[in-house]
């Protein structure tokens, strides 16, 4: 059968192509490319990648080792950080099929939203007690496991992928996250 | 001396042979060092018998030293000459150490770090601390006989760059190879962790005598995650003793701690501190001293002592709350607190950790010794004595790194309780239509403000070609190793133009001045420098002979016929060097001999952590293979 893709034939054992430490976080962990990761089986690759690459393995060895020991546990603990997060990951998704958040300069928000941005952040400012900062928390918590729940269909549950609308509602999530942090910050300050 | 031979071709290098790795504790009152022996961590005595050295020195007429208990004993007479505590002046300035007018130092405000005015000249934190840690050195290789290999010496996990980078000096200053600086929760960690077996979430309350720390770890299987930490570096046990005086004194209706003279403001702290150890024990105390020439003696209780003193718990159970809240994990899912630091001995400190996390803390280990202990098991480990996998460590940098921007303002590039080895790149660009130059200014902290943050460095990246304003690149990468050392380059990218800092010159020391330093006649270092480097260059070069050797071992089947060739050739080069060194030039050849086979190996490094990646993610376990 010739239908003009090339396929790939098994390599034997021990010539296995050579990872590169460019490859994408999702191949450095062996991962497929999807929203919706097992977060606890990437904390053990985590710690396997690093068992093998971390530099303390390294210690007494030569500087050659010791350097390229250094940029792969960089690079793994990179990618850990980035996949780990939701917001990051979903950000990573949409660079790695062509749209980069940071250079879009289209940032206009649906107005409905930015109207429930401002209700909390008037929320916020009239909140004087733990207990009301609190509650303001968990309302916004819930509506960040929607956003959540929403990327998860954008991008796991479509058949293709419109990668232009995911950018819209990471960027909401760069909102409500951005937020939380504000909450956290007046938390501390009231505790 | 074992260290010097360097096995000939055929030879095999013994891979059973031990090599001598030490836990050093530097502490602030007091330190340690340990070493696994027939597999157990264990503190090593002087002659006496005394496992603690107190971290004092003394610096006595005629250029001589007394160092630990001897220096503490002379103290109260010789209080200027006496450096007690040195380990608050690491990598700060005058300004950066609170309350020093208290103390009966005459501080010399230099660039970089403070200094005291000894009778010998005067020093700084480092040659305090390299004198300590030289002592330390000299009692592990009376233990054992024999050179040390190399040690892990502990800093508190708030140590900022500075402090940490004066640390790693003075143990250079003290002849000490470096296997890594690792944070003293952390090793309060391990020696618990493997000890008890202990797994999940575990928060390390750590009160010495001049720091506080707390770190919240997760333990799975040998590896040490260190989820979040924080504290202050200028809260500890003396605090206590200074309050607790403070207090007494104004009861007893005599002048302000202040007021009193150096001799009297000691002689009060020291029996305040004596009073706060008593009253661990008991309910009551006398609290006896000397003021105006009068000696006094006041009754005191627990209560008065901890009610004095309760402002300053409070402080460590709000920065506990806060690493809590930082790692967004809730108080009961900490599986238990682990207690460090001779301080963690009062009743009022332990009973506020079992009301915060609803079960007694964790305290069977001695307090004094946990540090050095779980330091000489990852000594051991980092020294390639222990089997491989054991014990990985995974901490975190305590701070925020970040530039200054437009404004005075902190741009953050690497958020605190990242994970280490870290490096990150941020871009910038020119403000300025034809700007030819930036100036990188690195600022370390939480603020937002550069006026509130520390200043690491400032550097320049000069040569950039004239732009409109806006158009140049500039990225600006931050890295962080495994020692939680930072170093920063800028590189204007449409040019290439590049500039680059290893975060030093503004706190610790040059290199220069450290061999400045060892040839002004530094006690511990050896009086011929030549014979010195000679000596370094050779251990260095025997080293690199036995990792390269071990690495052909394992993965010599990378290398095809000729890559083999190449190594052993530059292999033999080195032996050769090594041997054959004798000369003036000798030790510069071994060096030469050395570089060249680190860059000769390069290919063959990257292609071993290839397999090693590989194998990790098909989930082999490196005891495995």
């Amino acid at each position: 059968m010739d239908d003009g893709l090339n396929r790939g034939a098994p390599l034997p054992e021990g010539a296995q192509a050579p990872l590169s430490i460019h490859a994408s976080d999702f191949e450095l962990f062996g991962l497929p490319e999807r929203f919706e990761i097992d977060l606890g089986g990437l904390d053990a690759k985590w710690k396997q990648l690093q068992g093998a690459a971390h530099p303390d393995r390294f210690a007494t060895e030569t500087a050659a080792a010791q350097r390229v020991a250094m940029q792969w546990a960089v690079r793994i603990n990179e990618a850990y950080r980035r996949l780990k997060n939701p917001l990051t990951r979903a950000a990573y998704l949409c660079l790695l099929h062509g749209v980069d958040l940071q250079a879009e300069s289209n940032t206009a928000m649906p107005p409905a939203f930015l109207m429930q941005q401002m209700e909390w952040r008037d929320a916020l400012s009239e909140a004087g007690t733990l207990d009301a900062v609190e509650g303001l928390a968990d309302e916004v918590a819930a509506a960040r496991a929607a956003t959540l729940k929403s990327l998860q269909a954008q991008i796991d549950g479509a058949a293709a992928v419109d990668w232009r609308a995911v950018a819209g509602t990471v960027r909401g999530l760069m909102f409500v996250d951005k937020f939380m942090s504000d909450i956290d910050r007046r938390v501390d300050a009231l505790s | 001396m074992a260290l010097l031979q360097i096995s000939e071709p055929g030879q095999a290098p013994d891979p059973h042979q031990r090599r001598i790795a030490v836990g050093i504790d530097l502490g602030t009152t007091h330190s340690l060092v340990a070493a696994v022996r027939h597999g157990v961590p264990e503190c090593l005595p002087d002659e006496h018998g005394r496992v603690i050295l107190p971290s004092a020195v003394r610096y006595t007429e005629g250029g001589g030293r007394q160092i630990g208990h001897d220096a503490l004993e002379a103290q109260a007479e010789d209080a200027e000459n006496t450096v007690v505590s040195a380990k608050r002046f690491m990598g700060r300035t005058l300004a950066d150490v609170a309350g020093h007018e208290r103390l009966p130092y005459r501080f010399v405000d230099q660039p970089g770090m403070v200094g005291v005015a000894t009778r010998d000249g005067v020093k700084t934190a480092v040659e305090v601390s390299a004198e300590i840690l030289a002592t330390l050195r000299f009692r592990a290789e009376d233990t054992f006989d024999d050179e040390v290999y190399g040690a892990v010496i502990t800093v508190p996990a708030y140590f900022d760059d500075a402090q940490r980078q004066a640390t790693k000096d003075a143990a250079q200053l003290a002849g000490l190879n470096v296997l890594r600086l690792i944070n003293e929760p952390t090793a309060a960690a391990i020696a618990y962790g493997l000890d008890q077996g202990v797994e999940g979430l575990y928060a390390v309350y750590d009160l010495g005598g001049g720091t506080f720390d707390i770190s919240l770890l997760r333990l799975t299987r040998g590896v040490f995650e260190v989820v979040a930490t924080g504290g202050d570096s200028a809260l500890g046990g003396d605090d206590y003793d200074q309050r607790f005086a403070s207090a007494l004194l104004q009861r007893a209706g005599l002048k302000a701690l202040e007021a009193l003279s150096p001799r009297e403001r000691r002689n009060v702290q020291t029996a305040a501190r004596r009073a706060k150890e008593a009253l661990s024990e008991a309910e009551s105390a006398t609290v006896t001293f000397e003021v105006d020439g009068r000696a006094h003696a006041l009754p005191a209780t627990r209560a008065e002592f901890e009610a004095a003193t309760s402002e300053l718990t409070a402080t460590t159970l709000r920065l506990l709350k806060r690493v809590l809240r930082d790692a967004k994990v809730s108080v009961d899912q900490v599986r238990g607190v682990v207690m460090v630091g001779g301080s963690t001995r009062m009743p009022v400190v332990r009973a506020a950790m079992a009301t915060l996390f609803g079960r007694p803390p964790l305290t069977n280990l001695n307090p004094d010794e946990v540090v050095a202990l779980g330091a000489a098991i990852q000594a051991n480990a980092l020294a390639g004595n222990a089997a491989s996998g054991d014990l990985l460590l995974l901490d975190v940098t305590p701070l925020s790194l970040g530039l200054e921007t437009m404004g005075g303002l902190v741009e953050r590039v690497i958020e605190r309780n990242s994970t280490i080895p870290t490096a990150k790149a941020q871009d910038f660009t020119t403000f300025k239509d034809g700007q030819t130059a930036m100036a990188v200014h690195v600022v370390q902290g939480e603020r937002e403000l550069v006026s509130e943050c520390r200043s690491l460095a400032r550097f320049e990246l000069r040569g950039i070609p004239p732009m409109v304003a806006g158009a140049a690149r500039i990225r600006v990468t931050f890295q962080v190793d495994a020692d939680g050392l930072l170093s920063v380059s800028a590189k204007e990218l449409t040019s290439g133009v590049e500039a680059a800092i290893v975060v030093k010159p503004s706190y610790g020391l040059s290199d220069e001045q450290v061999a400045g330093m060892l040839k002004e006649g530094f006690a511990t270092a050896e009086a011929d420098m030549a014979a010195r480097s000679l000596r370094e260059a050779q251990v260095e070069a025997e080293r690199m002979v036995l990792a390269t050797e071990s690495a052909l071992a394992a993965d010599g089947d990378l290398l095809d016929a000729g890559e083999r060739a190449a190594i052993d050739a530059l292999v033999a080069r080195v032996r050769a060097a090594a041997r054959d060194a004798g000369h003036e030039q000798g030790p510069r050849a071994i060096e030469a001999a050395v570089e060249a086979l680190a860059e000769g190996t390069e290919g063959f490094a990257a292609a071993r952590m290839n397999r090693g990646i590989r194998d990790a993610l098909a989930g082999k376990n490196v005891n495995e293979i």
